[in-house]
């Protein structure tokens, strides 16, 4: 993995001296909530619903063992032992205290990370495919992509006060992981007829209100130009992006205006003036961040079945929470941050110890944070894949759920946020309690459940095969149904099945388009299929049977 | 009569805004709109000229007076206001503009000049109530950067990407 030279260490020490400061004068009154605000949230400071909230930055979803060790420090110390992982590849603290945060980041910035854009209206963390590098049918690895738009937009002088957030994804392969069709920019990465590497650019995708799928804006950008075309997209929206109405301050809303063949011609004009003073990306600059992600030590090994034989348990684990990997004798495994009762994306600060133990003996000390929520091991051979689930189990992390309806990914919700309208963790609970049985589980295939707790759409409800976002209705906590979204692969998004449901009333409104699903489906159909084929009306009656009225 | 930070020192302003009446001569900050108005009448102004830009301002309406002026004036209406950094980087890299190159408004605060400064800006007229001293100390919270930056007001030892 990447690993600091002096400039990125000095700068994550000043940034960290410099956010020391500023939280000295806000604590001494010399500067403002107000003026503050936008600083700590530079530094992934929220000031939450019930104490502040950290985001720390994974970027592109890679961690080192010795950095998950010092996370789970950081959450012992500093919060209450355990930690909340994102859909965009970030852990989040929900319990620190104001003035122990640029200690905090001071004990990141020594093993090389740091809370740096995590929010605020800035370039975000860059984030990427989490079978990277290991998954057999890619273009390239995108990892090093990332690192290097890291590094160019960290305070980037001018990009630092954007209109709104700004949120980019790198993938290399066919299927999206990384949800990048729904993000301000998402990068393909491509070869041309030549074989020169570039990207796909595609730009103004986004949840949150007015959700919209990126529109493709250059079909080849050569890698060269990569930052200098960066540098053109942003200054077009820097300078004409919404500043005066922060629900329509968003890229989407730019491109949707202008529409996207007039957008498009803004950034090639602006790429074609500003090329001779953009950032330059050099091939040995290039060269020098692939070198940190060229390709672990494997060894010689060749490939075994061991979906056949063993006890049924491992084999769902097996089947479930392990992937394919490009080379002979590994496979890459899940840890499933999803077992039954429990917040999706938690994680405590033991499991985190252990865990990062296990990477460093099973899978070159390395852990990957994922889109979904989860957390992988990406080379674990495939000779020790029984120790490894042994030691999963014990660690409650191995629960064979991913890609399963249960594999759910939820915002923190009402419990946590300050923006939520509706709790999401219990509903998330209350789902997980109605399909607790595996082998029905297993018998539905893939569904996805994805939930927010309000309009900002954080846990992408959007997407969903079925989508649940949390609405305020007279003081009570009621939730709104969307069917038919996807973004994997073929991004699209949900409807609105019809009015909303009060929590009790959900889980069993999913439980019966379900059952739908199941009398409607054709053998082996999954059930976004089965919902294409037939439409949303039969999902539409089982979801409002309580309600005949409504549907 | 106010303070500036002009690179790196806290000086007396020595140019005057519209409406301050400057002496015969003194040098005079104007809004576009009104150089606009009346470009001959200002051509003909005795001493220094300089205009001060909105955020939103477009450099074409500017090009044609630019050898005519010694300032450029760009306002940021808030910290949030990121708008006058694109254009500060236009002003500098597009139109190759040489003279002062000024930050002004509710957004010039300490903890942006960093920012201002690899942008182009060689000159900040702080916000109201903002320490020009400690917006100096805050040119130096960095000494490296990742991107290649306008202008030469800051020193950076190190810098990964170049133009």
């Amino acid at each position: 993995m990447y690993q600091y030279d002096e400039l990125d260490q000095a700068f994550v020490e000043q940034r960290v001296a410099e956010f020391r400061e500023q939280t000295r004068r806000h604590l001494a009154g010399e500067l403002s909530e107000e003026e503050f605000r936008p600083l700590r949230l530079r530094n992934g400071l929220y000031l939450q619903r019930h104490a502040p909230m950290l985001r720390i930055a994974i970027p592109y979803g890679l961690l080192a063992a010795r950095q998950l060790t010092k996370l789970a420090a950081i959450a012992r110390r500093y919060d209450r032992g355990y930690g909340h992982f994102t859909t965009r590849q970030n852990l989040q603290l929900n319990w620190p205290r104001l003035a122990d945060v640029p200690e905090i980041l001071a004990e990141l910035a020594t093993v090389q990370m740091h809370a740096i854009q995590t929010s605020g209206n800035c370039v975000r963390n860059v984030t990427a495919d989490h079978l990277a590098g290991v998954n057999p049918e890619e273009v390239d690895d995108p990892r090093p992509y990332c690192e290097i738009i890291r590094q160019w937009a960290t305070l980037h002088p001018e990009f630092t006060y954007l209109p709104r957030k700004f949120k980019i994804a790198v993938t290399g392969s066919k299927e999206d992981r990384a949800a990048s069709e729904v993000h301000d920019i998402g990068l393909h990465l491509k070869r041309d007829a030549d074989g020169c590497l570039g990207f796909t650019v595609l730009v103004g995708g986004g949840l949150g209100r007015a959700p919209m799928i990126g529109h493709v804006i250059r079909e080849f950008l050569p890698l060269a130009e990569l930052l200098a075309y960066l540098e053109a997209i942003l200054r077009v929206y820097n300078r004409h992006g919404r500043r005066d109405n922060i629900h329509k301050a968003r890229i989407k809303v730019l491109v949707k205006s202008l529409g996207p063949a007039q957008f498009r011609e803004q950034v090639e004009r602006e790429w074609h003036a500003g090329r001779a003073h953009a950032a330059r990306l050099l091939p040995e600059q290039v060269e020098r961040v692939r070198a940190f992600f060229q390709r672990q030590p494997y060894e010689s090994l060749t490939d075994t079945d061991v979906s056949q034989a063993g006890e049924p348990a491992f084999l769902a684990w097996y089947r479930y929470n392990t992937r394919a990997h490009r080379v002979p004798g590994y496979r890459a495994v899940f840890v499933s941050l999803k077992a039954h009762g429990k917040v999706p994306g938690d994680m405590t600060a033991q499991q985190m110890e252990s865990l990062a133990a296990l990477a460093e003996r099973v899978s070159f000390g390395l852990i990957r944070v994922t889109h979904g929520q989860n957390l992988l091991l990406a080379d674990v051979r495939q000779s020790d894949l029984h120790q490894v689930w042994r030691e999963l189990q014990e660690l409650e992390l191995a629960m064979p759920n991913i890609g399963t309806l249960t594999d759910m990914i939820a915002c923190p919700g009402l419990d946590f946020c300050s923006l939520a309208n509706a709790g999401t963790l219990d509903l998330a609970g209350q789902i997980q309690k109605r399909f607790d049985d595996l082998d029905y589980l297993y018998d539905l295939g893939d569904i996805e459940i994805k939930i927010s707790g309000c309009m900002n759409g954080c846990g992408h409800h959007h997407v969903g095969h079925i989508g649940i976002l949390g609405v305020e209705k007279r003081g009570e906590e009621w939730y709104q149904l969307t069917l038919g979204g996807s973004a994997n692969g073929f991004t699209a998004l949900g409807e609105v099945i019809g009015p909303s449901l009060p929590k009790d009333e959900v889980a069993g409104a999913i439980e019966r388009m379900v059952e739908t699903y199941r009398a409607l489906r054709t053998e082996g159909e999954r059930f976004i299929d089965t919902l294409h084929r037939v439409g949303l009306e039969p999902f539409k009656e089982s979801a409002y049977a309580l309600h005949p009225a409504a549907a | 009569m106010r303070y500036i930070l002009r690179r790196h020192e806290v000086v007396l302003d020595d140019w005057y805004h519209f409406g301050e009446s400057p002496p015969e001569g003194g040098s005079l900050i104007l809004p576009l709109a009104e150089l606009l108005k009346d470009p001959l009448r200002w051509r003909a102004w005795p001493g220094r000229l300089g205009v001060r830009l909105a955020p939103d301002a477009s450099c074409d309406a500017l090009s044609a007076e630019l050898p005519r002026l010694g300032l450029l004036a760009v306002e940021f209406l808030s910290s949030g206001d990121g708008r006058g950094y694109s254009l500060g980087r236009l002003l500098r890299e597009r139109l190759g503009f040489r003279g002062e190159l000024r930050a002004i408004g509710a957004g010039v605060r300490q903890d942006q000049v960093f920012l201002m400064s690899r942008c182009g800006f060689d000159c900040m007229e702080l916000a109201p109530g903002e320490d020009p001293e400690a917006a100096r100390r805050a040119l130096q919270r960095y000494d490296v950067a990742y991107q290649p930056g306008s202008g030469a007001a800051v020193t950076i030892r190190a810098q990964r990407f170049f133009a």
